[in-house]
Order: structure tokens, then C-alpha cells, then sequence
């Protein structure tokens, strides 16, 4: 297990390695999602819960199940399986006793089996040899990284859509330009503080 | 359709970067350099094919409701290989890709040519249509690799061979680091939505 302090793990997934701007991992509803506030925010808190969900069903299948078998060939599999059902999951028991939950959030949760950050977050946890409070922790960490960066970047589009520039920039070239500032802010500024 | 048209649509129309826009995860974090990008692609190129000629193998077999779930277990295997292999042979490499090798599991461009072409298609042209389209990503990454490559050290080395110097070494570090990589595709995307605008007009 690896001895990284909670307080590291946390600021590195909300900061230093975050999904969007340093890691690429999500890149999709990035650009996809973001052109009102409302929808990234939507998206966002699916993010979370699914993250820290799978995080948490992982790491226990992982240490209980695989390694004792020794069949850590199939952690890829099994980790997208694993997903997959902890959406489904997580989309019935969120209709059933929260349907104002499921409204805002409904339209999301599927594509959120086939996002990359989520499996990012599961084999990165499983590759820094985390333990269990640290793998559920590094899965909020970079859900609510995840989320601050939607939710900067969609409230930068929805101001900058009467913008007068050229068409050709209109639309994903103008959504990289915005990704590049808020990037470099991420990579320059962070860099710096040690932890 | 012929063959030849339906491998060069993969290059041009079909492009997975610039004309499907899918995939955008592994084509900015792994082209810090031209070596990098042509590892990506090969392990994408492997995997797309195998799983364009078995899901179009499978495809009068597998039940229409579950689908994605088989398109996803198939996907999963192969790049099940491709992991354990470059492991094996290519520890440098695997450890610059790092975690995007099994990502390709959920690259988008595989599932979709999966739904969108080889589930409709015969094995011959499902495999060709894998092959365009891993051409045209292998080009993309390349060429956004080469830039990034060029402008943060001032030279393209790839497999230890110095391919181009730049008289004068310019680095701006800042290409290799994600600010990079943004710049980079903001402006190619740019360049290629002028392009096309200019054609349009130049057509009615």
C-alpha cells in the first residue's frame, strides 16, 4: 500500500492531476456537455457519485477477489462490467426514492459507463497500489476536480456566446482555446506549490 | 463501393478527429511526441480491426438488445492483449502511455465503428474500414505530435533517430506540458473549419 497522506491524494486529484485540464481523461462530456451551466452541473454531480461508487466497488473487488486468485488479467474486464452495473444501479435506486434527483440527473448517468474518467480513476487507483480509504478518496478528489473545471468552463462559454469572432473559431476550436487558458492556469500555478 | 474508396474515407471524410470527432482523450494527453503517437495508434489500430472482424463475424448473432454489452466485452479483450503485450516487449513505451492503453477499452471511435460500420457490414469491408479509419488517426496524432514535439525541444527524435533540429531551439516548454496539446487542436480545427467554409462558398 502506498503511504501518499490523504491530505496529497486529495489535493492532487482535485488540483495537480486534474482529469480535464493536466490527465485528458473525460475530454468528451468536456466539450460535449459544457454550453450551459445547467447541463455541466447535471453531469458533474453524476460524475461524482458514480466515481467515488466505483472506486469504492473496485478496490473491494479487486483485493477480495482478484489478487487472491490471481487473476489480475481480467481487471479490465471485470472493472468495465463492474461499471456498467453500478450505473444501472445507481439510475433505479436514484428513480425509485429520489425522482427529483433522477430528473436532473436521468439523461446523464448512461453516458457516464462509457466515460473515460471514471475507468481512469479506477486503474489509477489501482496502479498508485492505494488502500481503501485512499482509493475512495482519490475517486471524490477527481470527481469534485472534475467538477469545478465544468463548471469554470461552462460559465465561460454560456457568457461567450454573443462573442463577435471569426466562424471558423465558432464552436470545438473556440471550446480548445478556453480549455487552453484554463489549463495553463492549472499546469503553471500548481505546479509550483509543493506538497 | 470499392475497397480503395472505403479505406480513403477513413483518411479524409471519416476522419475520427477532425471529421467523427471522437476519441479526443488519447489524441492530446500521449502526443508529447511523434514516438508516443505511433505507439497509441498502433495498440488503437490492433484493437480496431480485431474487433471490426469479430463484431462483424458475430454480428447476425448477437442479439440486438445486448449488443453494446458483447461490442464491449470483445473490445475489452483485445485490448486485454495489446496491454499484456506491450508490457511485455515494450516496457518504455507502455510506461510513457501509461493508463491510456487500457482507455482504449472506451475510446469512442472503436464502439462506434463497431455500431456504425462493421455491424452492418461483411468482415472484408469491416477490416478495411478499420484500417482507413486507424490511418487517418495514426496521421492526426503524428502530425499533432510532431508539432508539439518540434516547438518544446527544437527536434523530432523517434526510435533514436533525429529526423528534424530546428536551427534554433525554441522551447517553450509549454507545448510538451496539456496547454500544449489545446493550443495545438484548437488551431488545427480552426484551420480545417476555414478550409471547409471556403469550399462551401466556393460551391454555391
Amino acid at each position: 500500500m502506498a503511504d501518499t497522506s490523504l491530505f496529497t491524494i486529495f489535493m492532487e486529484g482535485v488540483f495537480i492531476k486534474n482529469f480535464l485540464l493536466i490527465q485528458f481523461l473525460g475530454l468528451c462530456s468536456f466539450v460535449g456537455v459544457t454550453k450551459d451551466v445547467k447541463s455541466a452541473a447535471g453531469m458533474s454531480g453524476a460524475v461524482v457519485f458514480v466515481m467515488t461508487m466505483s472506486s469504492t466497488a473496485s478496490y473491494l473487488l479487486y483485493t477480495y477477489l482478484l489478487v487472491p486468485l490471481k487473476m489480475e488479467f481480467l481487471s479490465l474486464i471485470s472493472f468495465i462490467v463492474v461499471i456498467a452495473a453500478l450505473v444501472q444501479l445507481v439510475e433505479f435506486v436514484v428513480r425509485k426514492n429520489i425522482p427529483s434527483l433522477y430528473r436532473s440527473l436521468g439523461i446523464y448517468l448512461p453516458l457516464i459507463s462509457t466515460n473515460c474518467a471514471v475507468l481512469g480513476a479506477v486503474l489509477l487507483n489501482v496502479r498508485s497500489d492505494y488502500g481503501f480509504a485512499q482509493s475512495v478518496l482519490f475517486g471524490f478528489a477527481a470527481g469534485l476536480g472534475y467538477t469545478i473545471v465544468m463548471l469554470m468552463m461552462s460559465a465561460i462559454r454560456e457568457r461567450s456566446t454573443l462573442v463577435n469572432i471569426p466562424s471558423a473559431i465558432k464552436g470545438l476550436p473556440q471550446a480548445f482555446l478556453i480549455a487552453l487558458m484554463l489549463s495553463m492556469a492549472f499546469v503553471n500555478y500548481f505546479w509550483v506549490i509543493p506538497i | 463501393m470499392n475497397p480503395l474508396s472505403e479505406f480513403i474515407r477513413g483518411i479524409t471524410r471519416d476522419n475520427p478527429i477532425f471529421g467523427l470527432v471522437l476519441g479526443l482523450c488519447p489524441t492530446l494527453a500521449v502526443t508529447t511526441s511523434v514516438e508516443n503517437a505511433i505507439g497509441m495508434s498502433a495498440g488503437t489500430a490492433f484493437v480496431l480491426v480485431f474487433a471490426n472482424l469479430f463484431v462483424s463475424l458475430l454480428r447476425k448473432q448477437i442479439p440486438s438488445a445486448v449488443r453494446l454489452p458483447i461490442f464491449i466485452i470483445i473490445i475489452a479483450t483485445f485490448v486485454s492483449i495489446v496491454d499484456m503485450i506491450m508490457e511485455a516487449y515494450s516496457p518504455s513505451m507502455y510506461a510513457a502511455l501509461g493508463v491510456f492503453i487500457p482507455l482504449i477499452v472506451v475510446n469512442c471511435i472503436i464502439i462506434g465503428r463497431a455500431e456504425a460500420y462493421a455491424n452492418r457490414n461483411g468482415p472484408f469491408y469491416s477490416v478495411i474500414d478499420a484500417l482507413g479509419i486507424s490511418t487517418g488517426f495514426l496521421l492526426v496524432l503524428m502530425l499533432i505530435g510532431g508539432i508539439r514535439e518540434l516547438l518544446g525541444s527544437g527536434q523530432i527524435v523517434t526510435f533514436g533517430h533525429t529526423l528534424i533540429t530546428l536551427p534554433v531551439n525554441p522551447s517553450v516548454t509549454n507545448m510538451i506540458l496539456p496547454p500544449g496539446a489545446f493550443l495545438t487542436i484548437g488551431i488545427l480545427m480552426a484551420i480545417i473549419n476555414y478550409q471547409k467554409e471556403k469550399k462551401r462558398v466556393r460551391g454555391e
